[in-house]
């Protein structure tokens, strides 16, 4: 009916919220995260202290929450509703830690060893992307077999992210939980020809070798000085693996990204005692997270911009410090953004070792190029981004050794599309058909005025994680920075979830007019207006919808001829049109998306 | 009703008026009517009238007497005056505030029971006096409060929820307000605010006694089929005259209306009223004319909705009575007690 009259109206087709992906956008977090982890589901299992059940919910999602929680470059956060409609979004990431602090112990939560299926996957790498793989396909019974050239497993999660922000102890207990699935380990054991492990009977192979290669600077006494100068990531693997461990007192760290802030924070645990990040972009431009850059400058680490290296200085046959050229932005011929000497002159900073943190690249030396398997032109392996299949129909890639560096969470999220593809592959089935998520929309309705979820928007401002005092933290590298929240702060904080996976749900044919919703919506996004092209509709509404990365939600012709228009953007999901609405028009439903994962490819879409 | 207080988050990109305020800063506190009734629209188009003319909300007093309908001023303007009276009494409150205070706007918010049935004489006469206010009737037709009775302006032949037909004929408070010489006469209807908040502003814009007879579903008693105040019934045979903006200062009239079809009319206080005619015989300068279109409408079921009837140039009660123009608190001893000169010179003019 409303189909027909919506017909006579030029305008709009009705939103199609029978499509998962509609919903799953309002979600903002969930749908930034690579894993799509369903946010405001655990966020609010945390409020209601259970830990646990947040702890697993996380766990099928994003494998690792402990170390998520203090590491994960967090997509979600940036995304978030609450930072559109206040200052600042909520600490998911943060709040994810609090999951994985005050979980207990969960080990009988987790799958037992299943009975094997008679498939074996090798794994290269034992970093997230592999340990993910592994995670997904031991429950379903395959033998996964991973190689490491570490004798330790976690990959770049144990050997480059500081202890200071990530005990040991959180990765051995997460690691350890997929190994305990029954995963062979073959440690210490570098993977030096992929053609050899073809040969072997593996029925699938997942390549998560990551981007082991820290770039490195070719200006003049880059060799001279080569015993003071240092690649960031193998610096900060030798300070993990403990073969380091002092750097000298002045200490320059040249790059702006997350592994800079890391290496310099890691020179000031060593005896750095004048440690200075130099980065030739701008401050606002640096890839580096922006509470890493705030970390670090708490530490007392001046980030100096646009400033380029251009040498390295001798004394005496030892490293004595860099020269600088003064650069600027501009932009080329073409409309690119250039960094540009300015020709000011030089500026000299002396120091006694510097840590080269100016980018990471892959490497696969150890894969011939005669075995089926193509590279580009850019000397990377071809990987499908849907399915992580190679050109060889037994090879799958995934985290950094896929695409080139990116972050743990995007890792995980290759690992479980790699898992899906590898377990189809080796059913005999399209690794193309991919299974769909899951997905339900409940009412949260329980009477009149009351809704299974807190709906009560509360006006807190993020509250800050604690830190341990400077003093103590700067004294032992092992010593964590970020206390966590404890879990009064956790639940004011989870407070500040705006919910946004509970839906307005519209049904036009009971709606009567009456304005009460419009009336009652504290953040004007409820709109009846008469039909018309997207960009027009959305300039005339009550606050013209200016977001055109948030979808209008558009109902069928109502009785008088008009829609109803609701702008996603800031609707706090209060429930107060639900509340308002006479005939039950507006209803509030929680809406799960579960992504699919391997071993769910029991249904079609 | 909702248990909850609205959330204070509001749009960031919520517009601000001349004065810095949102919209939202001309709320009052949370409703406790039922939901979707028609008397929240009209207390959220009351919001947007005063936020449109930027009116500071401490300039502002509302009054009301007894019912759904005057339990609304708390539900609007928190930062205004208010004076909640008696059942039916609103009119006198607001024409002694008015002759102490007429520098403020006078807001008055009664219903169907309080103005046509307990308050009838109370607002024939503020009516007949031209007291310089806006008075709201939020009309549904029945006493909400008490289980949905029949009041004195449902139609005759409508139809109760429990299916009893009023045989009673009915109260047009239009038809008294224009017949006693209110000043500015409108009828609308809360499910639509495109028409009801420009007359709002034109009303309180208008310098004498304003009157807007504004038809509310009550969706709890009166919104059945049978019902002739009904968001159904009401959109059906909703006949309007005329569309309305109100403007600050005179505008171009544009090209997209046909001759004839826009008519600009000057308030006192130099606003401009531009009206697109929807009824081509109304002319809403004639009282008489406009009687007779809502009586023969009526008759044949119609409800006639729009700016029925204005006089540019109205005389307030203050005119009348040659009252000083300053207010009464603002008058300094001096004024009030001009001495035994003026005592004597006004005793001489007695004798």
């Amino acid at each position: 009916m409303a189909d027909r009259r919506n017909r006579e109206k030029p305008g709009l087709q009705p939103t199609n919220i029978r499509d998962p992906e509609y919903f799953h956008k309002v979600v903002d977090c969930q749908w930034a995260c690579p894993a799509h982890t369903p946010v405001p589901e655990y966020i609010r299992l945390i409020a209601a202290r259970r830990y646990a059940d947040a702890y697993m919910i996380n766990w099928y999602s994003n494998v690792f929450p402990g170390i998520l929680g203090r590491t994960c470059d967090r997509p979600c956060e940036p995304a978030c509703r609450r930072g559109r409609v206040e200052e600042e979004p909520v600490a998911i990431c943060r709040l994810k830690r609090v999951a994985a602090d005050y979980k207990g112990d969960i080990r009988a939560r987790l799958p037992a060893p299943a009975r094997p299926n008679g498939k074996t996957i090798a794994l290269i790498g034992a970093g997230p992307a592999a340990l993910t793989v592994a995670r997904d396909l031991a429950p379903l019974g395959y033998r996964c077999v991973l190689f490491d050239a570490e004798r330790r497993a976690g990959g770049m999660i144990r050997s480059q992210i500081p202890h200071f922000r990530l005990p040991e102890s959180v990765i051995d207990e997460e690691v350890g939980y997929i190994v305990d699935l029954g995963i062979e380990m073959r440690l210490g054991q570098r993977v030096a020809s992929l053609k050899a492990l073809l040969d072997q009977p593996f029925d699938a192979i997942f390549v998560g070798t990551g981007a082991p290669r820290g770039r490195d600077l070719a200006i003049p006494g880059r060799e001279a000085a080569a015993a003071n100068i240092h690649i960031g990531i193998d610096w900060l693997s030798s300070v993990s693996f403990g073969h380091v461990e002092a750097i000298g007192k002045r200490v320059i760290v040249l790059g702006g990204g997350n592994t800079a802030m890391d290496c310099c924070r890691t020179a000031r645990r060593l005896g750095g005692a004048d440690v200075k990040v130099i980065v030739r972009s701008g401050f606002a431009e640096m890839k580096a997270s922006p509470w890493e850059k705030a970390d670090a400058m708490r530490e007392d680490i001046p980030i100096l911009n646009w400033l380029a290296p251009k040498a390295f200085t001798l004394a005496q046959g030892r490293l004595s410090g860099v020269v600088f050229e003064k650069t600027q932005a501009t932009l080329d011929a073409e409309g690119r953004r250039q960094i540009v000497p300015t020709g000011e002159p030089e500026q000299y900073f002396p120091c006694d070792d510097v840590l080269i943190a100016v980018g990471q690249e892959n490497a696969f030396p150890w894969i011939e190029r005669d075995i089926g398997l193509d590279f580009d032109a850019r000397n990377m392996p071809v990987v499908d981004k849907t399915t992580l299949a190679s050109t060889h129909p037994r090879v799958f890639f995934g985290g950094d050794a896929a695409f080139g560096p990116k972050n743990i969470i995007w890792a995980v999220a290759h690992g479980h599309q790699a898992a899906i593809s590898i377990d189809l592959a080796c059913r005999g089935a399209d690794i193309h058909a991919r299974p769909p998520p899951m997905v339900s929309l409940v009412s949260q309705k329980m009477g009149i005025h009351e809704w299974s979820y807190d709906n009560d928007v509360t006006l807190d401002r993020r509250y800050a994680v604690p830190h341990e005092a400077k003093e103590l933290a700067l004294a032992d590298i092992t010593v964590e920075v970020e206390l966590g929240y404890d879990d009064r702060l956790a639940f004011k904080e989870a407070e500040r979830c705006l919910n946004c996976d509970v839906q307005t749900v519209f049904t036009d044919r009971l709606c009567i007019e009456c304005d009460a919703c419009v009336d009652i919506c504290p953040v004007d996004c409820i709109n009846f207006v008469p039909n018309g092209e997207e960009a027009e509709l959305r300039a005339r509404l009550n606050v013209p919808a200016h977001n055109p990365a948030q979808a209008l939600y558009v109902s069928g012709a109502l009785k008088t001829g008009r829609v109803m228009a609701k702008d996603e953007d800031v609707c706090l999901h209060c429930g107060l049109c639900a509340e308002r609405c006479p005939t039950g028009a507006w209803d509030m439903q929680r809406f799960l998306y579960d992504m699919a994962r391997a071993g769910q490819a029991c249904c079609k879409r | 009703m909702t248990f909850l207080p609205k959330p204070k988050l509001s749009h960031p990109g919520l517009a601000r008026n001349a004065l810095g305020y949102t919209r939202r800063d001309y709320e009052g506190a949370i409703s406790t009517l039922c939901a979707g009734c028609g008397h929240d629209s009209i207390s959220a188009a009351i919001v947007r009238a005063c936020f449109a003319l930027d009116l500071p909300p401490h300039r502002i007093a509302k009054l009301s007497g007894i019912g759904c309908s005057s339990k609304t001023p708390t539900y609007f303007l928190g930062a205004s005056h208010g004076f909640n009276s008696v059942h039916g009494r609103m009119p006198s409150v607001l024409t002694g505030a008015n002759l102490a205070n007429r520098s403020l706007i006078y807001l008055g918010v009664s219903g169907d029971g309080d103005s046509a049935s307990i308050g009838i004489g109370q607002f024939a006469h503020a009516i007949r006096r031209g007291v310089n206010m806006v008075y709201i009737v939020e009309n549904n037709g029945v006493y909400g409060l008490t289980k949905g009775q029949f009041s004195a302006t449902a139609d005759r032949g409508a139809k109760s929820k429990r299916g009893v037909i009023n045989t009673d004929e009915s109260i047009d408070l239009v038809g008294i307000a224009l017949q006693l010489g209110a000043t500015f006469v409108a009828r609308s209807f809360s499910g639509d605010k495109a028409q009801l908040v420009p007359l709002i502003e034109a009303a309180i814009k208008h310098e004498g006694a304003a009157f807007i007879d504004c038809i509310s579903p009550c969706v709890a008693f009166n919104n059945h089929e049978g019902s002739t105040k009904s968001y159904d019934f009401v959109r059906e045979h909703n006949e309007v005259v005329n569309r309305l903006d109100v403007i600050e200062s005179r505008p171009e009239i544009t090209v997209d209306y046909a001759p004839g079809a826009v008519e600009m009319v000057q308030q006192h206080d130099g606003t401009w009223l531009r009206l697109r005619k929807l009824a081509d015989d109304y002319d809403l300068h004639d009282r008489v004319a406009a009687m007779d279109h809502m009586q023969r409408h009526h008759a044949a079921g119609e409800i006639v909705t729009g700016l029925l009837y204005v006089d540019p140039e109205p005389r307030d009660l203050h005119q009348h009575l040659n009252t000083v123009e300053t207010p009464l608190n603002a008058l300094d001893d001096a004024a009030l007690v001009p001495g035994a000169a003026a005592l004597e010179k006004l005793n001489a003019a007695l004798r």
